[in-house]
């Protein structure tokens, strides 16, 4: 398949290599990040007043899956603040690598090395190093979202657990550990970056394979070792790369490239095909569609039950919700693998082909949360105004817009989109699940098209019917 | 607290650094650029905090939070000002729409926002103690939100050997009606019942008792009688004297409703009718038959088109309940929110729902 080289610009690789346009705008976000916290803890308790909420939660949200993820990817964990303190500390610097007293580059590296000299950092625990605690992370976030995408204080306290817990886990173990096995978003992002038309990728193996030092992986005076812990060399898939440009800085021999290619390149190679990553494609589909029940149905005993977190109603609602994404979601699209093979394959076969046509699910769900994202984006992108001239309610009024009034944009328009979006997301799932099917001789697609066609279809009836 | 401790902790690096490494020129140029950054991190982060934490001690008006009755109402409920001095407030609402007004002023009632402020300037003239009040009806318990506004000082424009007394004067003018309300000075137990029994096929017309040639005593038709006397009992009279022999049981309630009706004007009655409306309805319904949509939350509210309890009350005994509430409802007082003349305006509308205007 045909990739163009874009840092062979070189305006680009110089705006990617240079530190200074990353680091400002992670700064940037960083201030957005406590201003967001702050607002959340001292300012109004009205959602639609408080910048933790509208900011957090629809512009954010909105440049998050609307652009960020399905154009560049991971490109959000390019600039994401959380982890920025932790990062300080392992590095002892905020900007580059800085030599020190040993005079061993590997040690410059800083991210392997515990800011408390005494203590080494450890290597993220094995059984731990794939994506489940992201799954369950993410599933249980999910139960309380009624309450944390409406409540500023809530979502504060998200926010600031979100970022102790990034330096916590940098001062126990190396690298970027939280961002690749502990947030909650960092799994999904890398779930759908595999959607992506952006890659990270070594240009040619063979000059990776001579090179002993592997300073991607170590780091040297240009850069850190991989934070994310990943060889680039081995790279397949965008999942576990989380974009953030220190390869293109430690490499000497200018072997990598951030390239545009065919979008959903990743989810027909079949190598790497994770039942984990399986799950978070169930998770996520199961809870936009979960969501979109909840927030967008016609049924307000449901939101109801769902806002009151704690009561005997929500644990039910709470079960309803596991069941549904983590046990009748997956366990009718095994059944249906299941019936698409015959009768003579045994289970682990099964389940093989059940990890692999999963996969397919990644486009649909994507477009399932593009198209309910929508559906609040533009009817509540307007509460941004205000909340940017007042971000506590407090009566400010920096930019003149406080007193903007709410107003839905392109009501009209939304629906429609949706509707695109929706069936753009199951031809893609289609196809996808096609190109899954056709590994194995025999395979069929059937099944997991059906799958996917009655989804769609409750997912439009949802949002729009 | 972090900027001091990356402050150190470079230092120690830069000294450790110096021992044993062989400085170079572009190492130096990296030590400035971590500078650098770590300066404008320090300042992008910190600066916004203090300018924030600044902007918020530079907001000298009094935050007045107004949150649902049952999570506190008005916070605070009680305010200090002084005559003269302008009484800065933020109003800002955590929950759904609230009002404010001011009790007995006319000062126009203005929307308190959720999540947005609604910044309102109060200056007394008289000192005194002022009820602030919801005007929206956020809720059941709505009407008990309220607070006080403590306003001392002089009176304006008193020469300073006077000040004293007359503060004290202006201060029960203002808490308490200018004279004891009708129903102390009639000594009326407003907590009695008195529904009487009657019945009524068609509602009395003033219109029609105009056109009555009844020639009855215009004692009758006196301001004494509309204020002491309950309908039914007027009637009674009416009934006794040789001069309504001729009439119908319902020609004389039409000659009571013209007496009631001649009390009132058209525009007593329309500010009776617009402050029915903001403040009243809620419980006892824009038709007045008690049916509002905060009605059903407590036992009953009266329906004002009840013959039965209508007809056997006084103007003084609704004066009264207006102003003092209570009955073991959920009737509110209203004395230190409205004035005499507003609550005349209103008893005046509400006989309307037992005598028709046309």
């Amino acid at each position: 398949m045909s990739r163009y080289d874009l840092t062979r610009i070189p305006a680009v690789k110089t705006l990617v290599v240079n530190r200074w346009p990353q680091f400002i705008l992670r700064a940037i976000a960083l201030a957005g990040f406590v201003v967001a916290i702050l607002a959340g803890l001292f300012g109004t308790p009205v959602g639609s007043r408080n910048l933790s909420i509208v900011f957090v939660w629809i512009a954010w949200w909105a440049l998050l899956i609307l652009a960020a993820v399905p154009l560049f990817g991971r490109g959000w964990c390019t600039v994401c603040p959380i982890p920025m303190a932790g990062e300080w500390l392992q590095n002892g610097a905020v900007l580059g690598p800085r030599k020190k007293e040993t005079g061993d580059w590997r040690l410059v590296t800083g991210n392997l090395q515990s800011p408390i000299p005494s203590l080494r950092l450890r290597q993220w625990p094995k059984r731990f190093r794939n994506i489940w605690l992201q799954n369950g992370g993410f599933a249980l976030l999910a139960l309380f979202s009624a309450v944390v995408l409406t409540q500023p204080k809530v979502t504060a306290v998200i926010l600031a657990i979100f970022l102790f817990l990034a330096v916590g886990t940098a001062l126990i173990y190396e690298r970027r550990a939280f961002c690749r096995y502990l947030c909650p978003v960092g799994g999904f992002i890398g779930l759908y970056s595999q959607v992506a038309p952006l890659e990270v990728r070594v240009r040619d193996m063979a000059i990776c394979a001579s090179h002993t030092e592997k300073t991607c992986y170590t780091g040297n005076a240009d850069g850190y070792g991989c934070p994310w812990g990943v060889f680039p060399g081995g790279l397949v898939k965008n999942t576990t790369c989380g974009a953030c440009m220190e390869c293109l800085r430690t490499c000497p021999h200018d072997n990598i490239a951030i390239q545009i290619r065919p979008v959903g390149a990743d989810l027909t190679v079949a190598r790497g095909r994770k039942l984990d990553e399986a799950f978070k494609a169930f998770i996520m589909l199961g809870s936009a569609v979960v969501y979109s029940a909840v927030m967008l149905g016609p049924w307000g005993w449901l939101k109801t039950t769902a806002y009151n977190v704690g009561s005997l109603a929500w644990l039910g609602y709470a079960l309803a919700f596991l069941l549904f994404i983590l046990g009748l979601l997956p366990g009718i699209f095994y059944l249906v693998t299941w019936a698409g093979m015959g009768q003579r394959v045994n289970l682990r076969v099964v389940r093989q082909r059940f990890t692999a046509n999963a996969y397919a699910l990644v486009p649909l769900g994507l477009a399932a949360w593009i198209a309910f994202s929508l559906s609040f984006v533009f009817a509540n992108i307007s509460y941004l105004w205000p909340v940017l001239s007042d971000p506590f309610g407090w009566g400010w009024d920096l930019l003149g817009t406080a007193v903007t009034p709410w107003t839905p944009y392109l009501s009209r328009i939304v629906p429609i989109l949706q509707t695109l979006v929706l069936v753009g997301g199951l031809a893609w799932a289609a196809v996808t699940a096609r190109k899954i099917a056709e590994e194995k001789r025999g395979g069929t697609a059937l099944p997991a098209i059906a799958y996917c066609f009655f989804i769609t279809v409750g997912m439009l009836w949802l949002l729009i019917g | 607290m972090a900027a001091h401790w990356l402050g150190s902790k470079t230092t120690v690096n830069v000294e450790m650094a110096a021992q044993t490494a062989v400085s170079s020129s572009d190492d130096a140029l990296a030590k400035d650029r971590e500078w650098l950054a770590r300066a404008l991190l320090i300042h992008l982060i910190f600066g916004l905090l203090l300018a924030i934490f600044i902007a918020n001690r530079l907001d000298r008006s009094v935050e007045v939070r107004a949150v649902m009755p049952e999570k506190g109402g008005f916070l605070p409920d009680t305010l200090t000002a002084e005559v003269g001095v302008p009484l800065e407030l933020s109003l800002i609402s955590d929950d759904v729409m609230h009002g404010f007004a001011v009790g007995q002023t006319d000062w126009p009632a203005v929307d308190v926002l959720p999540g947005q402020m609604t910044e309102v300037t109060l200056t007394f003239d008289e000192p005194g103690t002022y009820t602030y009040y919801c005007t929206r009806w956020c809720g059941a318990n709505h009407w008990r939100m309220r607070g006080t506004i403590e306003v001392t000082g002089d009176e304006k424009g008193e020469t300073p050997a006077l000040r004293a007394d007359a503060a004290s004067v202006v201060e029960v003018a203002i808490a308490q009606p200018s004279s004891p309300p009708l129903y102390v000075e009639l000594e009326l137990d407003i907590d009695a019942p008195h529904t009487v029994d009657v019945h009524l096929d068609n509602p009395p017309s003033a219109a029609r008792g105009e056109t009555l040639d009844a020639n009855i005593s215009s004692s009758y038709l006196s301001r004494d009688v509309y204020l002491t006397q309950p309908p039914f009992e007027v009637w009674q009279a009416l009934r006794l004297e040789p001069e309504t022999a001729a009439l119908s049981n319902s020609d004389v309630w039409d000659l009571v409703a013209a007496s009631w009706h001649s009390q009132t004007t058209d525009e007593k009655l329309q500010l009776g009718q617009t402050l029915y409306n903001q403040n009243c309805a809620a419980c006892h319904g824009n038709s007045g038959a008690g049916d509002g949509v905060f009605g059903q939350e407590f036992d009953q509210a009266t329906a004002f088109t009840d013959a039965q309890i209508m007809l056997g009350a006084s103007t003084a005994v609704l004066d009264g309940k207006i102003r003092r509430g209570g009955m073991g409802t959920g009737m509110p007082y209203w004395g230190t929110i409205f004035t005499d003349h507003e609550i005349e305006a209103i008893i005046d509308y509400l006989w309307t729902f037992q005598f028709p205007r046309e």
